[in-house]
């Protein structure tokens, strides 16, 4: 690596929040935790831009914890390596853009929905959560991925259930995603496990190298292992049932935090696993790629079907959710550079998406108490900004042109027609449009209330959200049509990224 | 007061050596088995038992839970600040040998582990004993202002 004075790049976003962290805890309660929080989510998305700069400009960038790298005569790292390249910089910039805006939101929702003592805990644990999922992107150690994924899933359900003081049953929902969580990681474990058996390495190049032409059961076994345990933390369809409530009940900004980032960083270690490690050499990465479509077009159809007839707008967009991963999930199973690029396209547009969509929901949950539907009965009038905010990231979600949505639907469209799958091209490319218009009827619905609706006649006035609320949300939204127009950066990176990640996978290069 | 009396006198007895114990796994994890996972968990165990003996009251007196979360927060700190020392001082997170690099035995790796060890233990034990204090003194209902 030579780029002088950033050599230690690539540790910072780990090492920031994490020193960060436990500072939270002894603050006062109120506005220091969330102004600290908040300066230290900027300072780290600054960082994540430098590095996805220098990785852009000066290629992959490699990091060796300790200083335990290559010993002299060999090729591959005896210690823990955090390895960068444009795949997993994208979704670092990604997860660390998004807490820039969700931090500043959370202040007047967490004061409203978590008691006031509370606060400290609260910014530590998002911080610890901030934390794990940066490093769980950043590493390049297979095992180190278990240990960030565990930190980021234990401070999950900590904050989940701080929702309680508003609902119980974030209680309940947060158990929920306890045990589906842990056993999701212990498969991962359990695969990692059989990987380490086969090769001694759990450096992700190395087991490249290692597993290059071995393909036996336990190789398999673990690979299965491995897809099946992140495809629970994923909640790939039918493994998705802890996301709904989890995110439903949850304190607004987590669950706009969460929504934007948690299952993404899955998709990138899914990504990372099939194309990095196994690669294509691997016969059975086939059956895998077979089983994403169908998982993918089930997840699209379904979870959309059941977000059309929910109650409640939070458990609405989660299912949406559900769904979205299916389009991922469909872009990864394409094998294709074009695939892989609209997944990752996706990936950051949908987190866009996701973000804008459940900060306004959170500003209604801040004024009147419900995310209920009838909460939103004649939105547009009593809390205006809110509602054009919520309409069009709706809009973006179903794939309005002048949206995000759209570039996410449009490449993998085009992805689709050049792929070849048991599925005929034009099939897979009309099952999108199809699944693509019932995002349209759940969003209708919600913005047929927000419109046309009557306010109810008992309804007390309301108060437009918090300047702080509706300017963080606002920026979310304008990023939506932003990205519209500014297609070279995510276009151009996850295209790049995709490339890479495709060329370790066909065997060129890459590996030590 | 002369209630279990045997319990508590034996309590009194174990206390000082389970904290020695704990201490010899805590500085001899650097050679052998153990460390500071290990002696975290023993070393709270000591007032996990003076709790069971004297009652949580008597214990809280003797370690307040004002305390613990200053020592979880110092613990992780002496971790993380050994990591950024290294970094301070132009090498890796955690890259032991800038701290004596004259050293032509690796007296940085053992003052680095030793610093590490330190503050995992520190911090595994006050957060044992948070745990533990909460379970214990978990009041039948909670209160809806606790929330």
């Amino acid at each position: 690596m030579a780029i002088p004075g950033l050599e230690q790049l690539p540790v910072l976003p780990v090492v920031i929040p994490l020193v960060a962290a436990p500072l939270t805890l002894l603050m006062k309660p109120g506005r220091a935790p969330w102004a600290w929080a908040t300066l230290v989510s900027w300072v780290t998305f600054v960082v994540t831009l430098l590095l996805l700069e220098a990785v852009w400009v000066h290629g992959p960038v490699e990091y060796a914890m300790g200083g335990w790298g290559a010993p002299e005569g060999m090729s591959a790292p005896i210690g823990i390596t955090y390895y960068v390249d444009l795949a997993n910089a994208l979704v670092l910039t990604l997860v660390a853009g998004i807490a820039s805006v969700v931090f500043p939101y959370a202040y007047y929702s967490v004061e409203s929905e978590i008691d006031h003592r509370q606060t400290p805990a609260f910014y530590t644990a998002l911080l610890i959560c901030f934390t794990g999922l940066l490093g769980v992107t950043i590493t390049g150690d297979a095992f180190n991925v278990f240990v960030f994924l565990e930190i980021s899933s234990l401070s999950t359900y900590a904050l989940i259930a701080m929702g309680a003081r508003n609902d119980r049953r974030a209680l309940t929902a947060s158990f929920n995603y306890l045990v589906m969580g842990t056993i999701g990681a212990t498969f991962y474990v359990i695969g990692i496990g059989l990987l380490y058996q086969a090769t001694g390495t759990l450096n992700m190049l190395d087991l490249h190298q290692q597993l290059m032409g071995q393909s036996n059961r336990m190789v398999e076994a673990g690979f299965a292992f491995i897809i099946t345990g992140i495809g629970l933390k994923l909640a790939m369809v039918p493994l998705h049932l802890w996301l709904p409530n989890a995110y439903c009940y949850a304190p607004s900004a987590i669950s706009a935090f969460l929504a934007a980032t948690a299952t993404k960083v899955q998709v990138y270690i899914i990504l990372r696993f099939m194309f990095s490690v196994f690669g294509f050499e691997f016969a059975f990465l086939e059956v895998a790629l077979n089983a994403f479509i169908v998982l993918g077009i089930v997840g699209m159809f379904y979870a959309s079907f059941v977000a059309v007839f929910r109650d409640n707008v939070k458990q609405m967009l989660a299912y949406s959710s559900i769904a979205q991963i299916g389009y991922m999930l469909l872009g990864i199973s394409f094998g294709t550079v074009d695939g892989v690029a609209a997944s990752l396209i996706h990936v950051f547009n949908h987190a866009l998406i996701k973000a804008a969509l459940f900060m306004g929901v959170g500003c209604v949950v801040l004024r009147l108490g419900s995310s209920n539907f009838a909460a939103f009965n004649g939105l547009a009038k009593r809390m205006p900004w809110t509602a054009w905010g919520l309409i069009i990231s709706g809009l973006s979600l179903v794939g309005v042109p002048l949206t995000v949505g759209f570039i996410s639907k449009w490449k993998l469209m085009e992805a689709a027609f050049q792929t070849q799958t048991f599925i005929p091209p034009l099939l897979i490319v009309l099952l999108i449009g199809a699944s693509s218009l019932l995002a349209a009827i759940y969003i209708g619905r919600l913005a047929y209330a927000m419109l046309l609706q009557p306010v109810p006649e008992d309804a007390e006035p309301v108060k437009e959200a918090p300047h702080l609320m509706r300017i963080t949300m606002w920026i979310m939204v304008l990023a939506n049509i932003w990205f519209f127009f500014q297609t070279d950066v995510t276009v151009g990176v996850a295209t790049r990224a995709a490339q890479a990640l495709l060329d370790t996978g066909l065997g060129y290069g890459g590996a030590y | 007061m002369m209630a279990h009396l045997i319990l508590r006198v034996t309590i009194k007895l174990l206390f000082a050596p389970i904290i020695v114990f704990a201490l010899y796994v805590q500085f001899h994890g650097e050679y052998g088995p153990g460390g500071g996972f290990q002696a975290g968990v023993i070393f709270a165990a000591a007032f996990v038992l003076h709790a069971l003996g004297f009652g949580l009251d008597e214990t809280k007196k003797v370690l307040p839970p004002k305390v613990l979360p200053w020592l979880m927060v110092t613990g992780v700190m002496l971790y993380a600040g050994t990591g950024v020392a290294t970094m301070l001082l132009g090498e890796n997170f955690l890259d032991y040998d800038i701290l004596q690099p004259d050293s032509h035995h690796h007296a940085g790796q053992h003052i680095g582990i030793i610093l590490v060890e330190l503050g995992v233990g520190v911090a595994v034990a006050s957060t044992m004993l948070t745990i533990f204090y909460y379970f214990a003194g978990r009041e039948p209902e909670i209160r809806d202002e606790d929330w």
